[in-house]
């Protein structure tokens, strides 16, 4: 492992421990309103100062860190799921059902990524609990995020699927899903994995897209996307740069992430 | 060949325009409030007309039928009238074309300038400094959300045209800088380098007949990216384009103007591939 993947790693392992332990490092809490401090620079109370409304800006960075950090993987898994199973299945039967899964595959990757999440974000209702909102964002992400994988997987599972040990299980009598299940899937576990990885950074970016449009994840929870919506407000870099910390951490994390996947990118291609 | 290419890839946007068509006219039919008529409400209305509009409402609840008719209406040029702002959705798409055009165009331009420039300069040169320099700063701009660039662009007052290149830049870069790379690590181009030909006959008579039909492969596919960067970059920066519309649209759940945008942008992307692919195919096929 070389030196810039081991730090790159550090660093993941270092925010996440970090944003795991937000109650003990910001008892304040997300949604605690400091009224006679709206806006205020960072001090010795509120390291990052505050928001428009008074609450903690340090506290809302580490919480809403937690929140990508552990729901991003939550939607690679579901993405990496459906597309084992849109794809494998379709690489292993082959003919009509490869073919109409992978036109399914075309329309979708033929739809720019973020209309196809913003049409289908605007059909879910609006008005829903935090909680809920949360839920709903990083499913959508991980229920439509899953078409790129497919092609991948449908590509390798249609090479396994006319590899000798394929054709030698089939001709003792093994058929059907065992053929599927026992043969087939366990070696396409190398390009699961790496899907799994990619999708991480790229959902975790999706989410601060959505949420700067104000289509993520809904107040007082804070995620990224939302943390990045105060840089609307920012007049120049020099008056509040500490405003712009949410956004170092996060391309911090996505960076880091892109490093340690510098060998998966090889192996999901 | 070639006719038969053009004749799939059409035959394959119609398809797509017609799929795509149900499934807009199924999820507007299945939409939450699709059977609420307000206009029905009002108190002007005569119990016949009140009767007439519960009878053109009844006549939609079928899907087939309510798909049949949409696509007729939409073959005439009237694709429905948006919830929000209660306008026929035509003219407020013909209202925001040319300003998505121009912007996503401008912004294509640019991005395929810096992309080529850096690019090139990074195969001929070769140089680990100049090109770590060049990755890491394309690595880092593909770390930034597309909204967050959108922002920092409205923050130095930058054209919403320039916020769409650094987009797209750092997707392009990367797939352009190993297509020129490989190029260049080729037998023939390595000696007709060794043998002095100039830089400019090396890139135009060997480079680009190689790279040529893969780069525009790729400049069909940074059409999508830069329709899809359009939508927070017209959103933040007030321009009033496709993006901002859709997005408008999203926040209103005005699903008819969304469906109806979205399948608008299908097409154009398909168009864009389809070209990028049928161009691709006849530049290989007269190099054969």
């Amino acid at each position: 492992m070389s030196l810039w993947r081991k730090l790159a790693c550090g660093v993941l392992l270092l925010v996440l421990a970090v944003s795991l332990a937000a109650s003990w490092i910001a008892p304040v809490g997300y949604a605690k309103q400091d009224r006679d401090a709206a806006g205020a620079p960072p001090s010795h109370e509120h390291w990052l100062g505050t928001d428009d409304i008074g609450r903690d800006r340090f506290a809302r960075v580490l919480y809403g860190t937690r929140i990508s950090l552990l729901l991003a993987p939550a939607a690679a898994l579901v993405s990496t799921v459906l597309a084992a199973l849109v794809g494998g299945l379709a690489g292993y039967l082959g003919g009509l059902w490869a073919r109409t899964a992978m036109a399914m595959t075309d329309l979708f990757l033929s739809l720019p990524w973020l209309f196809l999440l913003i049409t289908v974000r605007a059909m879910l209702p609006l008005n829903v609990s935090p909680t809920f909102s949360v839920l709903v964002t990083f499913l959508l992400l991980g229920l439509l995020g899953w078409t790129a994988a497919a092609r991948v997987l449908c590509a390798s599972a249609s090479s396994i699927r006319n590899s000798d040990f394929v054709r030698q299980a089939r001709a003792s009598g093994i058929r059907g899903s065992r053929l599927f299940w026992i043969h087939v899937l366990p070696n396409l576990k190398p390009v699961l994995y790496a899907q799994f990885w990619i999708s991480i950074p790229a959902f975790i970016l999706s989410e601060a897209n959505l949420g700067i449009l104000g289509l993520g994840v809904a107040e007082p929870l804070p995620s990224w996307g939302s943390l990045l919506k105060e840089l609307e407000g920012l007049v120049s870099f020099g008056e509040e740069p500490w405003k712009l910390v949410p956004l170092l951490l996060l391309v911090l994390v996505v960076t880091s992430f892109q490093l340690v996947l510098c060998k998966q990118d090889e192996v999901a291609a | 060949m070639l006719g038969r290419r053009i004749v799939q890839h059409g035959l394959t946007l119609v398809a797509t325009a017609l799929l795509g068509g149900f499934l807009a006219a199924t999820l507007v039919r299945l939409a939450p409030g699709f059977d609420a008529d307000e206009t029905a409400l009002d108190p002007h209305l005569s119990s016949q007309s009140i009767q007439a509009l519960r009878q053109n409402r009844s006549e939609q609840h079928n899907l087939l039928t309510f798909y049949i008719r949409s696509l007729h209406l939409a073959l005439r040029g009237d694709l429905g009238t948006s919830i929000s702002l209660k306008q026929p959705i035509s003219s407020l798409l013909r209202d925001r074309i040319p300003l998505t055009f121009r912007v996503v165009t401008l912004g294509l331009l640019m991005s395929w300038a810096g992309v080529l420039a850096l690019a090139l300069s990074t195969a001929r040169v070769r140089t680990p400094a100049y090109d770590l320099l060049a990755t890491v700063t394309a690595g880092l701009l593909l770390c930034v959300p597309a909204a967050a660039l959108a922002l920092l662009s409205v923050l130095w007052n930058l054209p919403g045209a320039f916020a769409i290149a650094v987009i797209i830049f750092p997707r392009d870069y990367r797939y352009t800088r190993n297509l020129l790379d490989q190029a260049y690590s080729l037998p023939h181009i390595i000696t007709a380098r060794a043998k002095g030909l100039s830089p400019a006959r090396i890139l135009f008579w060997h480079v680009v007949p190689v790279a040529g039909p893969q780069l525009l492969a790729l400049a069909g596919v940074s059409v999508s990216l830069a329709l899809g960067a359009a939508i927070p970059v017209e959103a933040l920066c007030g321009l009033a384009g496709i993006g901002q519309l859709a997005w408008q649209a999203a926040l209103a759940r005005d699903l008819p103007l969304l469906v109806n945008i979205t399948v608008l942008v299908t097409l154009v992307t398909l168009l864009a591939n389809s070209g990028a692919d049928v161009i691709g195919y006849a530049w290989r096929g007269r190099q054969a």
